[in-house]
């Protein structure tokens, strides 16, 4: 026989466990990626099934309704109306929370009116006796017409016995739940005479979402059909009191509380973590632990990655025959994995705090602690998980802000997430702090280089938050506010979903990050080696004959050279171009390169240093730190990297938007260049200005 | 005197009677926000601004603009 292959569908509410059930179905066999031309991640992941069956699981975003409120639910709707597209379902899993049944059968029913095949997964099965909870399963299949598997994510349990019930799923019914044409019959029958063909909740979906179907009769059918926006909106209040009181009855045959039995936990925990002292106070402690640990704990991990790079440069240049090849090899392109490399550990770190505070539900009482007081910056409350995550990276925190319900709060949220502290900023601020800043320890605990770090990030924080009040005064859009935010329950973190997490995010980074830094090591290594005209080609007469008369030793004579061939190489020329715009700031033109190559992503900064001081050198065996350590200005004799240019860096790089992809997604999600135009010109315009006024006054 | 979500005290139950359609998001009422439905106030955020409720089984937080607007009708005073 065959195997057969599948497509499978999750669909669900945030924080019923869909993605623990993607991940026990999956395992690490998962990919991420984007739907076509927007940015929601797509998640896909594969599955052997019983009886010789594969399946293709899509994990969609989660979604209260098929009534869109944002570009993430939008892509549940068009795929689920899309029956040509190449993902759309066999078969639906809705995943739902036992202890949220209620609410979250509302999309249950919507998934049913659309007739796909459909099965009611119950998570969380595991706390029912814990609640009181009884479920009387075979009454509730027949009532809601479907397959019940009942499973617990957390404890893996009823996992094997889903997977048996996704084969048969030509058996299962397609009866839709309720009749969506009962809210307005009149209307309704209109609709079907002109579309007989069609199904009725599909045009209804059609007509009130903002949705790519149909894309030849959507204007026809918005045209005969539409209706005033408060019409609409009355008509869909009635249909959510439809789906309810059908709810309500099957629930009340088939589901069991006993409320005595129930141990609330979660109100207990509230009380502390939303306390008008201890909430911030706890908040606070969390942030404290995340930025010390970050530093203190991947300290190790990343002194060992910057050594074994060094060795291995070393190495390479010794063992393969030397020529132009090994060069590459040993100058350019191991030294530029390593500068990826270097970041895996913070990056890990700081993916696992994120996931820990989001998994455990503590996120939404931040969210709400928050909220008051970010109003008044012209933000919401919800504009703290941008801003947290922000910390990781710019790109999936502006992505973030699309739950923002309204437009100006979630535009100011764009605009200044980019100045909060993102893992790419780490490496440049690890190696200048440790460059710069002295490593001791002040009263006894703090350590000088850590407390530094929190300070940058916040800074970062704090020009958010400054800049956000200035727009907030600036821009003129108002608009209805809207906040509704869910308060799921506490959960303890799954170590198999962070794991999944970390593993993924800091796979994606590595990979997207470390294209970019290779290629761009390989280029810079070419403008290195090269130079045009007499200055470059003829170095080694030029400076002997310079030098004549002063009797170098053999070693002296070699670093002039290499000195005299970076300077007049294609890279050298570049560089110093620029000096002139750079030297206030306390730069030399090896620093100038390194910002405008990390233009296209910061973490490039240290790997374009690694490249150039490799080039030419003699010493293979030094780490990174040590050769920018010993770089001098061959003019004043002083250390290049000394606390004036450090400062003055640093700021730079807390203040300046030295990312291209971070323009990419604000004018994607922006949708126009205007945002990130302005963005741009006014964060980097910033950063020059305060770094030339740190290096000024510490000069 | 007519009371809202935002007239209630920590801790009170109430029966949500009426509200302008308009002023209310759909996706409030997706949670469960509904005429008939229960609601508690569980906790008010340290500045008195928003409001942590138990509608109909959903917890969920809303603003004081949105609360104001939902009327309801007291079943619970919370001593």
């Amino acid at each position: 026989m065959s195997v057969q292959n599948i497509n499978v569908a999750l669909i669900g509410n945030p924080n019923v466990g869909k993605t623990s059930v993607f991940n026990q179905l999956t395992g690490l066999n998962q990919q991420v990626g984007n739907y076509p031309g927007i940015t929601v991640e797509k998640k896909m992941g594969f599955c052997k099934l019983p009886h010789n069956f594969k399946a293709n699981i899509l994990d969609l975003p989660g979604t209260y309704s098929l009534n869109a409120s944002s570009m993430d639910e939008s892509v549940v709707i068009e795929l689920l109306l899309n029956k040509n597209d190449k993902l759309y379902p066999d078969v639906a899993l809705v995943v739902t929370d036992v202890e949220n049944l209620k609410r979250n059968l509302l999309l249950f029913t919507q998934i049913k009116d659309l007739e796909i095949p459909t099965i009611l997964v119950i998570n969380m099965a595991d706390r029912m006796e814990q609640k009181g909870i009884t479920l009387d399963i075979e009454k509730l299949e027949e009532r809601l017409n479907t397959k019940i598997a009942l499973v617990s994510s957390r404890k893996g349990l009823g996992i094997e016995a889903l997977k048996e019930l996704i084969v048969t799923y030509k058996t299962l019914s397609c009866e839709p739940c309720t009749i969506v044409s009962n809210i307005d019959p009149e209307y309704f029958k209109r609709l079907h005479s002109t579309f007989p063909d069609q199904l009725l909740y599909k045009l209804w979906l059609v007509i009130t979402q903002d949705v790519n179907f149909l894309k030849l009769e959507r204007n026809e059918i918005r045209s005969t059909f539409t209706r005033s926006h408060s019409d609409l909106k009355r008509l869909q209040q009635k249909e959510t009191i439809k789906r309810y009181q059908f709810i309500n009855e099957v629930l009340k045959e088939g589901l069991q509380v006993d409320a005595s039995v129930a141990r609330d936990f979660r109100s207990k925990l509230d009380r502390v973590l939303t306390h008008k002292f201890f909430g911030y106070l706890i908040f606070f402690a969390i942030l404290f632990l995340i930025f010390q640990s970050i530093f203190e704990w991947s300290a190790l991990p990343m002194d060992f990655i910057d050594t074994t790079f060094a060795d291995l440069s070393a190495v390479a240049a010794e063992k393969l025959p030397s020529g132009i090849l090994t060069d590459l090899i040993s100058q350019g392109i191991i030294p530029g994995i390593g500068g990826i490399l270097i970041f895996i550990p913070q990056i890990a770190f700081l993916f696992l705090f994120i996931s820990v505070l989001e998994e455990s539900g503590y996120m939404s009482r931040v969210v709400f602690l928050m909220d008051k007081i970010m109003r008044k910056f012209g933000l919401s409350g919800k504009s703290v998980v941008p801003l947290i995550s922000g910390t990781a990276c710019a790109i999936p925190a502006i992505m973030a802000t699309r739950n923002i319900e309204n437009w100006k709060e979630r535009l100011i949220t764009i605009l200044v997430t980019p100045f909060t502290t993102c893992s790419a900023r780490l490496p440049v601020y690890a190696i200048i702090i440790a460059l710069v800043i002295p490593d001791k320890r002040i009263f006894g605990i703090l350590n000088l280089q850590g407390l530094t770090l929190m300070l940058l990030y916040l800074l970062g924080f704090g020009m958010a938050i400054l800049s956000s009040y200035v727009l907030n005064k600036i821009l003129k859009i108002s608009g209805k506010t809207y906040f509704v935010v869910e308060m799921p329950n506490y959960k303890m973190p799954l170590f198999k979903n962070v794991a999944i997490n970390v593993i993924e995010k800091t796979k994606a980074f590595v990979y997207g990050a470390g294209k970019i830094i290779l290629a761009i090591s390989i280029i810079l290594w070419f403008l290195a080696s090269y130079g045009p005209g007499e200055a470059f080609n003829n170095a080694e007469t030029i400076v002997k004959e310079k030098f004549e008369a002063q009797n170098l030793s053999e070693l002296e004579l070699e670093n002039e050279i290499a000195s005299q061939k970076i300077e007049n190489s294609y890279i050298g020329i570049m560089g110093r171009a620029i000096e002139p715009v750079i030297q206030p700031l306390g730069y030399d033109w090896k620093i100038g390169i390194a910002i405008i190559s990390s233009f296209a992503a910061r973490e490039v900064f240290v790997g374009t240093l690694a490249t150039i001081y490799s080039v030419g050198g003699t010493d293979n065996e030094a780490t990174i730190k040590n050769k920018m350590q010993e770089e001098v200005n061959p003019v004043t004799g002083q250390k290049i990297f000394n606390l004036a240019s450090g400062v003055s860096l640093l700021l730079f790089y807390a203040f300046a938007l030295q990312c291209a992809s971070t323009l990419a997604i604000t004018k994607k999600e922006t949708n126009s260049w205007r945002w990130p135009i302005i963005q741009l010109v006014l964060m980097s315009g910033f950063a020059y200005v305060t770094a030339l006024i740190a290096y000024q006054v510490l000069h | 005197m007519r009371h809202t979500i935002h007239t209630m005290k920590k801790g009170d139950k109430a029966i949500i009677k009426d509200f302008d359609i308009d002023l209310v998001p759909l996706k409030l009422l997706e949670m469960g926000c509904l005429p008939g439905n229960n609601v508690e106030l569980l906790q008010i955020a340290p500045f008195g601004d928003p409001l942590y409720l138990d509608i109909n089984g959903s917890h969920v937080a809303i603003r004081i603009e949105t609360a104001r607007e939902i009327e309801v009708e007291l079943i619970e005073v919370h001593l």
